[in-house]
């Protein structure tokens, strides 16, 4: 089980430089530091020194990949993939086109994301889970029927609206929280409820509709019969048996988004106004700041390989057949 | 004469559309697939969702025709000059809609605009004019009345016109349709028409033709209303929203249909070879995937549109008009999600295909020293189609769900472009004005809604009829 | 007689497309306690929709159209849901087919016992466990203790039944349904639960309906005996009456279509046709259009009981006129059919070794760890060496996971061979790569078990038979391909219509000609029959032998036969070889290794199959524990840990091969040296 982990975390090393070429391909070699500096600049202020400047203050005025220019070892090392690419392995982001220390912002920025994204993932796992749950108990039933209908409607129904119309409901019609910002302590219930229950009530459609699938799966297999044939009510076939087979997928399932939480919710923070990752990031993209964008890639692509790993833990901890095997 | 103008999404529209046709005549020679589809039209909510898609087809596929109309000449001597404007079928149909543009808001059905303005009042018998602040008068929203308060009654008429012209058409289906299906058999179509409704037809026609006559009594008054009236009010430049609405279809279809174009190939090639081959190809392609995976989707999204976007305005000589320039980044857009999505497919075909090959029928070819590549085209591939096919029916509604996110962001389609992304962007501002103006809003939210749950239903019939266990989508990936 | 279950007119229905099946369609049937009843019958007839009526456990599709079941005079049918639950479990328990999905994966063996103790019983804590581990010792899991806290997975599929038996007794219910209980297990662990639940039913007074589609099984275990067909029974009686003088037409043909040393050189009877869907309305007797004794009355009519002495019953025309002496028009005539079976002599073949293979391996790695080392082999297939005649069958047999699957394909090189030869016509195909092994690909071919699998469901006959031929470039194509594939229908049976049709539309037995079609559309001279029949009822089974045993004297082929089913092998083979864990153990001709067994593992396996002719006492050898895994068989003889006729030297070395006539070899340390 050991060097089953081992062997997972270092098939990650890999991937993550993978990840790392395709970002450093993506931002300097299909687009040069020139173009970049010169949509920055604005088509008014483009002159060849205004640009070399811009690269100068930016770090974008060296080679690509060699530095033939440089010695020894800083012939590799002094050169745009090393410092923009190679050091991100350490969480050595740079700056942001404003100055600021990105790093610095993201270890600030993600309690909020995560104070908003954790509490929407929990309940929202809870909720999906008994409405799901529900659905299946009474499987074939008008309950189940509609609620089936429902979920369909509701997942036709974009993100947007529901924030749109939890704000305008909410927060403008009946003034029941600030309809957007945030602020640290116990000041943040009140900023952060809205967010949460429109990001749970936007995902039940989807999700509940899955879990119940899952659910109906396990419930017409062998064991569940064997269960019912020993006399056991359906209240225990449903709590005991099903559920503890079906958490299983779905358990694992959900594990692997834990880690990036902390990146946070792009549309959802930039409504509400929280100072996460997420309103970071959708800020960075409309400021077309490269240097936050390629780094935030870079984090999520961490998150994300955490939330494999994880994966797999968990699957050696709630299903007994991988545990013991 | 007109110069007609080919876009590229309008060929590939095209390109896909042969394809579809291509598939059906396939299926139609292969009585198999021909009695799975049959049972996808078994499904009343599928059949009733077909209805409403296909009127959203239409619209889409007329805005597919473009072309440039020729500039009235001075001179009759002079070449044809053509207008920088490209045109669709579409605007030409919806020239109502399109060219009474008024100066700014206004509520639906209004005849005054949304806002006060100062209005000269010309003196009489020399007095001086003087100025008043009110609502003016539209400048075609109900200006064929000659008394404001007569607006209601007018509205109520022109309506119920538009009804019974729609019932009327409505009946003539009905009474067609009834006439077909009698044909080539015993019962007469009086008699065709009393089973459709008591449901004893194999096809639920009664669903179909609800379908149609909900669809005929809502857009029957709305077409005659719209000649006279802004049925959706119009947005801050004047622009009737039920025109915006109707340009909006195009742009989510084929977001919805065009990324299965780049996804379908990269996902089939990846899935079937790795599961095929296993060993080191499985190992790379795997690798790829998880890679891909592990960027998360907007990002790498919003990467690539940012640096198309510099690529667009570095090189602007390379677009001739702002539409095809708009055009290419929509095409763009598609090819990005295309490349960021063909994963889950992939991963899919991979899992299946591994099963497949240990099928009987796979080791009796390989007894027989069959190639692999015949061996892929005759045994798996035809085997893992159902999947591919409820995959990229699924994958529709959330790629069309996908475009309003991203154009939020701001790494959508082109923000000269309509979309239901721009509309809902847009009008998320004017939620804060006092009055609200909240029509731009519904009416995005209605045809977005209509279009998503009408492909989510279908979705569910297509997989309920090929696969009743397999099971795509995860819940909807987390785009914000 | 004290009744104990009485059911009366039972009926099912299942809602599907259409008509609804009536799957069990008037069943009135009484089981006294402590009785075991046999309801026998092929797939599909509706015997296991029968036992989950009683149970109340229908999917979700069925429910009961009608009738009552009683116990002690209470009727089930009419309690409502909690009161059954009361029942289920408590009074009337069951065991289902594959204990392998039928136990909670995710919970301890235990806890699955306990739960029935604490719902039925009101047991918990300490008590309950104790009790659990009791269970478990008295259907014969060793170290039960241990076993409590284990999870499904990890018990072998004879210790998952075993577990699943021991729930099912844990609250002493008066009656025990058992739905196939042995079909997913081996031959030798079959054997071990049938006598654990003769056993139990011994001690405990329990009545059992046992509900089985094996013959052998039903002469061993039933006091009674009820054959199905189409939803109803046809035949009531008991076991020897049935076994001696079965009445029904069916019966008699279910019997006359067994395969087993009896017949060898017979041509086995067949009951032509299908069992009837049972979503149509019957106007006369079911199987009127399968039988050799119809008359007009048959097709119209919808035959009664009629009751012989001794409680027999049975519902035929034909067996009720004769029973009241009256001739009927065609009962003479098919009545010669059962005079004495068509002569059809095993084809002698000319002896010439067509496939010689010598010390195949086939190992497949274990990796493990952080950079996944091969730390050990699978070893599959480990030394086997055996030599098929041109135009005769060597069967080769053994229980599951013993690698004789893995044989078969290795000699056709679909997997290929870790090390050893393998001869074909005096090539060594191990040897031969790409072309030079393609073009000889035509030579030797392959028939699969599973007829649903071994067909693609997207190609038509017609694309399946000629698959093989444009891939080996046989025929010419254009009209001698079309003649051929004619040919070719001819010869397997099937009409010339199914060219243009698709594998659904055939039944599992008509699918099944299509594959040996497939096979034979290239001319081979080998073909390799991996379990054939074994997805097969009887009754097809018998066509499908029957065809295989006229081709090989037809064509000259050789088979390869690889099955688990001795009745089969009893049949037909000329040679065979039994393989225990990768290794034969045993070969020579038919009548020496099935007549007079050497080796400790094939006299086991010989006794443990369960035989209708059983009413004569036989001794029968019980194999205790488990086949061993591969990946660690046991040192020295792998049989050893099972042997009872084991000797210092068996757990040390693996005995050498000894030569006990010209043509039987036996590996074991009983025979070294006396040759």
């Amino acid at each position: 089980m050991l060097a089953y982990i081992i062997r997972r975390m270092l098939y990650a090393i890999p991937i993550l430089i993978g990840v790392n070429l395709i970002t450093f391909a993506l931002f300097f070699v299909v687009n040069t530091p020139e173009d970049i500096a010169r949509m920055q600049l604005g088509a008014k202020r483009v002159t060849p020194e205004a640009i070399e400047k811009w690269k100068g203050e930016h770090g974008y005025d060296k080679p690509l990949l060699y530095n033939a220019a440089a010695n020894g070892t800083d012939k590799i090392s002094d050169t745009i993939f090393f410092d923009k690419s190679v050091r991100l392995f350490v969480f050595d982001f740079g700056n942001a086109d404003d100055g600021r220390s990105i790093g610095h912002e993201i270890s600030t920025r993600m309690w909020p994301s995560l104070a908003l994204a954790l509490p929407t993932f929990l309940i929202g796992l809870l909720f999906n889970v008994t409405i799901a749950l529900l659905m299946a108990f009474f499987r074939a039933t008008y309950l189940d029927f509609w609620g089936v209908v429902l979920c369909v409607a509701m997942m036709s129904i974009s993100g947007l609206f529901y924030i749109i119309g939890g704000q305008y409901l909410i927060s403008k019609l009946w003034n029941l929280v600030p309809i957007s910002g945030f602020s640290g302590g116990f000041d943040a219930f009140k900023f952060l409820a809205l967010p949460v229950a429109v990001g749970v009530i936007g995902g039940v459609g989807s999700g509940a509709r899955w879990y119940r699938s899952f659910f109906l799966e396990e419930m017409g297999k062998d064991y569940v019969r064997t269960a019912r044939a020993k006399g056991l009510s359906e209240n225990v076939v449903m709590f005991r048996h099903v559920l503890q087979n079906a958490m299983i997928p779905i358990l694992t399932g959900v594990v692997v988004v834990i880690p990036t939480l902390f990146m946070g919710s792009l549309i959802s923070e930039s409504f509400f106004g929280i100072p996460g990752l997420g309103s970071y990031t959708i800020d960075a993209i409309q400021a077309q700041d490269f240097a936050i964008v390629r780094a935030m890639v870079f984090m999520g692509s961490v998150l994300y390989i955490a939330g494999l790993l994880l994966t797999d833990i968990s699957y050696t901890l709630v299903d007994p057949r991988i545990r013991l095997e | 004469m007109t110069m007609p103008v080919l876009l590229l999404t309008d060929a590939l529209i095209l390109l896909l559309l042969a394809g579809v046709v291509g598939y059906f005549y396939f299926v139609s020679r292969r009585p198999q697939m021909r009695a799975t589809w049959m049972r996808v039209t078994e499904s009343p909510s599928g059949m009733a969702a077909l209805v409403v898609l296909f009127a959203y087809l239409v619209v889409g596929l007329l805005d597919s025709v473009h072309y440039r109309p020729v500039l009235e000449a001075k001179d009759p001597k002079a070449a044809t000059v053509y207008s920088v404007e490209v045109l669709s079928l579409l605007d030409v149909l919806a020239s109502p809609l399109r060219e009474r543009q008024e100066r700014t808001y206004s509520a639906p059905f209004d005849t005054r605009a949304y806002s006060k303005e100062t209005i000269e009042i010309p003196g009489t018998d020399g007095a001086p004019g003087k100025q008043v602040r009110e609502f003016p008068r539209l400048q075609f929203g109900g200006v064929h009345l000659a008394l404001e308060s007569e607006r209601d009654r007018d509205i109520l008429v022109t309506a119920l016109r538009g009804f019974s012209l729609a019932f009327a058409l409505w009946l003539a289906l009905a009474a067609l349709l009834s006439a077909v299906l009698a044909r080539g058999s015993a019962i007469s179509s009086s008699e065709t028409m009393r089973r459709i409704w008591r449901g004893e037809t194999r096809v639920p026609w009664s669903a179909v033709l609800i379908m149609l006559g909900l669809l005929l009594a809502i857009g029957g008054p709305v077409i005659t209303l719209c000649t006279r009236y802004h049925v959706l009010g119009t947005d801050k430049v004047g622009q009737d929203v039920m025109y915006l609405a109707l340009k909006s279809i195009r742009t989510g279809l084929v977001i919805g249909t065009l990324t299965t174009l780049v996804l379908l190939p990269l996902a089939v090639v990846a899935g079937v070879t790795a599961g095929y081959f296993r060993g080191w190809v499985d190992d790379v392609v795997q690798y790829v995937y998880t890679t891909l995976n592990s960027i998360p989707g907007v990002l790498l999204i919003a990467a690539s549109v940012l640096l198309m976007q510099v690529y667009i305005d570095t090189h602007p000589d390379l677009f001739p008009t702002s539409v095809q320039r708009a055009d290419l980044r929509l095409l763009f857009l598609c090819i990005i999600l295309g490349l960021t999505s063909w994963t889950g497919l992939a991963r899919l075909l991979r899992g299946e295909v591994l099963k497949l090959r240990e099928f009987e029928y796979v080791q009796a070819a390989q007894a027989f020293g069959v190639g692999h590549s015949r061996i892929i085209s005759r045994h798996i591939l035809p085997n893992v189609m159902h999947v591919v096919l409820i995959s990229l029916v699924l994958d529709f509604s959330g790629l069309v769900l996908a475009e309003a996110v991203l154009s939020y962001v701001g790494v959508g389609v082109d923000p000269s472009m309509t979309s239901f992304g721009t509309m809902i962007n847009a009008a998320r501002l004017e939620m804060g004005r006092e009055p609200m103006v909240w029509w731009s809003l519904a009416a995005a939210f209605v045809f977005m809604f209509v279009l998503v749950l009408a492909a989510n239903l279908f979705a569910d019939s297509v997989r309920d009829a090929f696969d009743p266990r397999i099971r795509v989508r995860g819940p909807a990936m987390q785009k914000g | 007689m004290d009744k104990l279950l009485e059911i009366d007119n039972l009926r099912t229905e299942i809602e599907g497309a259409g008509a609804p099946t009536r799957a069990v369609d008037g069943i009135s049937l009484d089981i006294e306690r402590g009785e075991t009843f046999a309801l026998v019958g092929e797939s599909g007839c509706g015997k296991s929709m029968t036992a989950l009526s009683l149970m109340r456990l229908l999917p979700e599709a069925g429910h009961i159209a009608g009738g009552s079941v009683r116990i002690d005079g209470k009727d089930l049918l009419a309690l409502p849901e909690s009161e059954m639950r009361d029942q289920r479990g408590r009074r009337i328990a069951m065991i289902f087919q594959e204990p392998g999905t039928s136990l909670n994966a995710v919970m301890t063996v235990g806890r699955q016992i306990e739960e029935v103790l604490e719902r039925h019983l009101g047991l918990a804590g300490e008590v309950s466990r104790a009790r659990a581990q009791s269970l478990l010792e008295a259907v014969g899991v060793p170290d039960a203790a241990r076993r409590l806290g284990e999870y499904p997975f990890q018990l072998s599929g004879g210790l998952k039944q075993r577990a699943m038996i021991a729930m099912a007794l844990a609250a002493e219910p008066d009656i025990l349904v058992a739905d196939e209980p042995t079909t997913a297990l081996d031959v030798t662990i079959q054997s071990q639960v049938l006598d654990l639940l003769k056993q139990l039913q011994a001690d405990r007074g329990m009545a059992i309906l046992l509900i089985t589609h094996d013959l052998g099984i039903v002469s061993g275990m039933a006091k009674r005996v009820a054959v199905m067909y189409a939803g109803e029974l046809v035949e009531v009686a008991s076991r020897d009456a049935f076994f001696s003088d079965p009445q029904h037409p069916y019966s008699r043909k279910l019997f006359a279509s067994l395969p087993g040393a009896g017949r060898r050189g017979e041509e086995l009877a067949v009951i032509p046709g299908q069992v009837p869907p049972l979503n149509t309305a019957f106007h006369g007797c079911r199987f009127a259009d399968r039988c050799d004794f119809v008359h007009a009355r048959c097709r119209d009519e919808s035959p009664g009981w009629t009751c012989l002495p001794d409680g027999h019953a049975v519902r035929c025309h034909w067996v009720e006129d004769r029973q009241k002496g009256i001739a009927t028009r065609g009962m003479d005539a098919p009545r010669a059919t059962f005079a004495g079976a068509a002569k059809a002599p095993l084809a002698a073949g000319d002896g010439k070794a067509l496939l010689k293979v010598t010390e195949l391996k086939v190992h497949f790695p274990i990796r493990k760890g952080v950079f996944k080392k091969t730390v050990g082999q699978v070893k599959a297939v480990d030394g086997v060496s055996l030599e098929v005649a041109s135009g005769r069958t060597l069967a080769l047999v053994g229980e599951s996971g013993c690698g004789k699957t893995t044989v078969g394909k290795a000699i056709l090189q679909l997997i290929r061979p870790t090390s050893g030869e393998v001869l074909f016509d005096g090539v060594d195909l191990v040897q031969l790569r790409g072309e030079a092994l393609r073009t000889r690909r035509r030579e030797f071919q392959i028939i699969f078990q599973d007829p649903y699998a071994s067909l693609n469901p997207r190609l038509r006959v017609e694309d399946i038979l000629l698959e093989g031929m444009s891939a080996l470039g046989v025929g010419a194509g254009g009209e001698s391909r079309r003649q051929r594939l004619n040919q070719l229908l001819d010869q397997v049976g099937l009409p010339q219509s199914a060219l243009a049709r698709y594998p659904h539309e055939f039944s599992g037995g008509q699918r099944q000609r299509i594959a040996i079609a497939r096979a034979l559309a290239v001319e081979p001279r080998l073909i390799i029959c991996d379990e054939p029949t074994s997805a097969l009822d009887v009754s097809v089974q018998a066509q499908i032998l029957n065809l295989l045993a006229r081709l090989q004297r037809e064509l000259g082929l050789a088979y390869l036969f690889i099955t688990h089913n001795l009745a089969v092998v009893e049949y037909l083979a000329h040679e065979v070889a039994v393989m225990y864990l990768g290794r034969i153990v045993e070969r020579g001709t038919a009548d020496e290794v099935l007549g007079s067994p050497k080796h400790p593992y094939t006299q086991a396996l010989l006794s443990a199959v369960p035989r209708i002719d059983a009413g004569a006492a036989r001794a029968v050898i019980k194999l205790e524990g488990e086949l061993p895994s591969p990946v660690n068989p046991p040192s020295g003889c792998h049989f050893h840990p099972r042997c009872r006729d084991v000797m210092p030297e068996c757990r040390t070395q693996y005995p050498g091969v000894t030569a006990l006539s010209a043509t039987r070899r036996v590996s074991c340390w009983l025979h070294a040296g006396k040759t």
